[in-house]
């Protein structure tokens, strides 16, 4: 599937009004779009809104042997899905490059800042270690998937609570979130990624473009940064030259963002805890709207058993036996087989190639009765001269 | 030959859906029964490459995302029930070759998952307008160790159960359009639970209806 091309007159009207400051939904230069974040049923699974861009974000936990060159260090996995859902253009299976680059540069913001204590997650040194997966997979794309992806992952890692873990001597036991409560992360820090769209050649700046922008965008510069105003890392892609003023002016925009956007998760997270703790249910079920005209929510029904019972015993009785069958194979003589002679030819092949075949059957199967009747004899089947068609019995060699 | 009592506290765990939340598929649901929630996307009639063409069918595919890892067999299974429901209850011959894409992607597994992907495929194709010759629910019956049949089980029940089956029901004359059960069962349990089943339809038909004339209510 093919996503619809960019028409002329739209990318004529959106670098216009960009050069006019104004944007399509009537943001301003420097504003976020909307961000909701809702968290799911099980800890560590979170969903995150970008105005229109969805993603779900999920972290798993796995006991393995820790590599080589770090016996005492837990892995991180990050794995971003672009779902054939979020767009017409993402296909299942190939790695394009969008993927690549997205997987990439959640890997620096994550990993290479070092906010999560991977020595924590180490349970036996050089034998077994926590390995931390993050799968994110995008909903729908409505622009800047790095950014929704980089708060769902960040929100999901400080969300997630990964089982307890008892050592006595050389047993490791792994308790049951039933049996003791599982653990948080232990998390430094919170690198969050904001990114900005340049138009005609670096003049014109945005932040958080949306999907009709991205599509007419000469480059990106994507910021990642924590609240403690540190950077963790930047990438400018597209080509574009940028001035020194210039990027140090996106770094203090994006730790403006930055700050707002860790008190929201902060915020959201408290709210999810507090609503866990007084025994309240919580998940995606939970979560849907319920004023809305395009939701509907029906109650536990139950359902009539009143005649299941007699209906059943009905049809069991009523049912006829299956029509008897010829078994097969069918021995009319020792040492010789047929099957299925005697039922109707089923291939639906027309009539005057069904004699020729029934004729051809005919005559190869007394051939082979023939031969099996025979003593190992060398037996001609075709009457062609130009074939020798030579018969090997189990029983004798044929030199 | 067993028989296993219906008891009369059989009932289906609380549902909710919403059409078109996502912006980008033509069409779009999400489905919840009790926990397990389910998303379906859907996009089509649209372009189909040529090595997958049909010359008087519309080529249906159905891709499902597991919530970790990658799709694996299991999952492959799921595509392919899915599939056989769709393709029996579309009329893909008014779409020649083109190509219609089901996407469902697990939100949160708490049991009946295959009946979930299927309702919320349903409320997917119905969001994107695409003509079906009958509406198709899921229903999943397990049945426990004690012969008792529950609907509807959470992912604790169904992990002691004796048997699991989940039937594909249609709108127009309650029969089954695809059949997949696990665990050993009688004849007569089973068509029990086909029995079961169709009664569990009719409620879920009434929601779908319930769901569409509340959409359309503003607009009729």
């Amino acid at each position: 599937m093919r996503d619809t091309p960019l028409s002329n007159c739209e990318r004529d009207f959106l670098l216009k009004a960009i050069g006019e400051k104004k944007r399509l939904d009537g943001r301003q230069t420097y504003d976020y779009r909307n961000i909701k974040i809702k968290f799911g049923t099980d800890y560590g699974c979170c969903f995150v809104d970008l105005g229109k861009t969805r993603v779900m974000a999920q972290v798993s936990c796995e006991l393995v042997a820790p590599k080589d060159n770090r016996p005492n260090e837990g892995i991180m996995f990050f794995n971003i899905e672009l779902s054939p859902m979020a767009s017409p253009a993402f296909e299942l299976g190939r790695q394009s490059e969008l993927t690549v680059k997205l997987n990439r540069q959640l890997e620096r913001c994550l990993r290479n800042s070092k906010c999560i204590d991977t020595e924590s997650l180490c349970v036996v040194s050089g034998e077994k270690v926590w390995q931390i997966r993050v799968d994110v997979h995008m909903l729908n794309h409505d622009g800047n998937l790095m950014d929704a992806a980089s708060i769902a992952a960040i929100t999901a890692l400080c969300h997630f609570r990964r089982p307890d873990i008892g050592i006595q001597g050389d047993e490791v036991t792994v308790y049951s979130p039933e049996e003791r409560d599982p653990i948080p992360l232990s998390i430094y820090h919170m690198p969050i990624c904001v990114s900005f769209s340049f138009f005609q050649e670096g003049t014109y700046l945005l932040v958080d473009p949306c999907e009709r922008e991205e599509r007419v965008m000469d480059g990106l510069l994507m910021i990642a940064m924590n609240k403690h105003r540190e950077i963790c890392s930047i990438q400018s892609s597209g080509g574009i030259m940028l001035l020194r003023e210039q990027v140090l002016r996106c770094s203090k925009i994006a730790s403006v963002k930055v700050s707002e956007i860790t008190e929201l998760i902060t915020k959201a997270l408290e709210n999810d805890k507090k609503v866990r703790k007084e025994g309240g249910r919580c998940g995606f079920a939970e979560s849907m709207p319920r004023e809305r005209i395009t939701a509907l929510k029906m109650d536990e029904t139950p359902v009539e058993m009143t005649d299941v019972t007699e209906r059943a015993s009905d049809i069991v009785q009523k049912v006829k036996a299956p029509p008897a069958t010829v078994p097969s194979p069918v021995l009319p003589a020792p040492g010789m087989g047929q099957v299925g002679e005697g039922l109707q030819n089923a291939w639906g092949l027309e009539d005057e190639e069904d004699e020729e075949e029934e004729q051809e059957d005919v005559a190869t199967m007394e051939e082979k009765r023939y031969k099996k009747g025979g003593t190992g004899d060398v037996v001609v089947i075709s009457d062609s001269e130009e074939e020798e068609v030579v018969i090997l019995n189990p029983e004798t060699k044929d030199s | 030959m067993e028989v296993c009592s219906a008891s009369s506290n059989v009932t289906l765990r609380e549902f909710g859906c919403e059409q078109s939340l996502l912006s980008r598929p033509d069409g779009s649901s999400s489905f919840m029964q009790g926990d397990t929630s389910v998303l379906a996307g859907v996009y089509g009639p649209a372009e189909v490459k040529v090595s997958k063409e049909i010359y008087d069918r519309a080529t249906l595919e159905v891709v499902i995302q597991p919530k970790v890892g990658l799709p694996s067999v299991k999952e492959r299974a799921l595509e392919q029930c899915i599939r056989e429901t769709c393709e029996a209850s579309l009329l893909s011959s008014l779409h020649p070759r083109s190509s219609l894409t089901l996407i469902l992607q697990v939100l949160h597994d708490d049991g009946s998952l295959l009946s979930c992907f299927l309702n919320a495929a349903c409320m997917a194709l119905m969001d994107a307008g695409l003509p079906m010759s009958c509406l198709f629910c899921g229903v999943t019956c397990a049945i426990d160790t004690e012969g008792q049949i529950i609907t509807d089980p959470t992912a604790a029940q169904e992990k002691e159960s004796r048997a699991l089956m989940t039937f594909a029901i249609d709108s127009t004359e309650h029969r089954v359009m695809m059949s997949s059960t696990k665990g050993s069962v009688s004849v007569h349990e089973l068509q029990e639970c086909i029995a079961v089943s169709q009664k569990a339809s009719e409620k879920i038909f009434q929601f779908y209806r319930d769901s569409v004339r509340r959409r359309y209510s503003k607009t009729l």
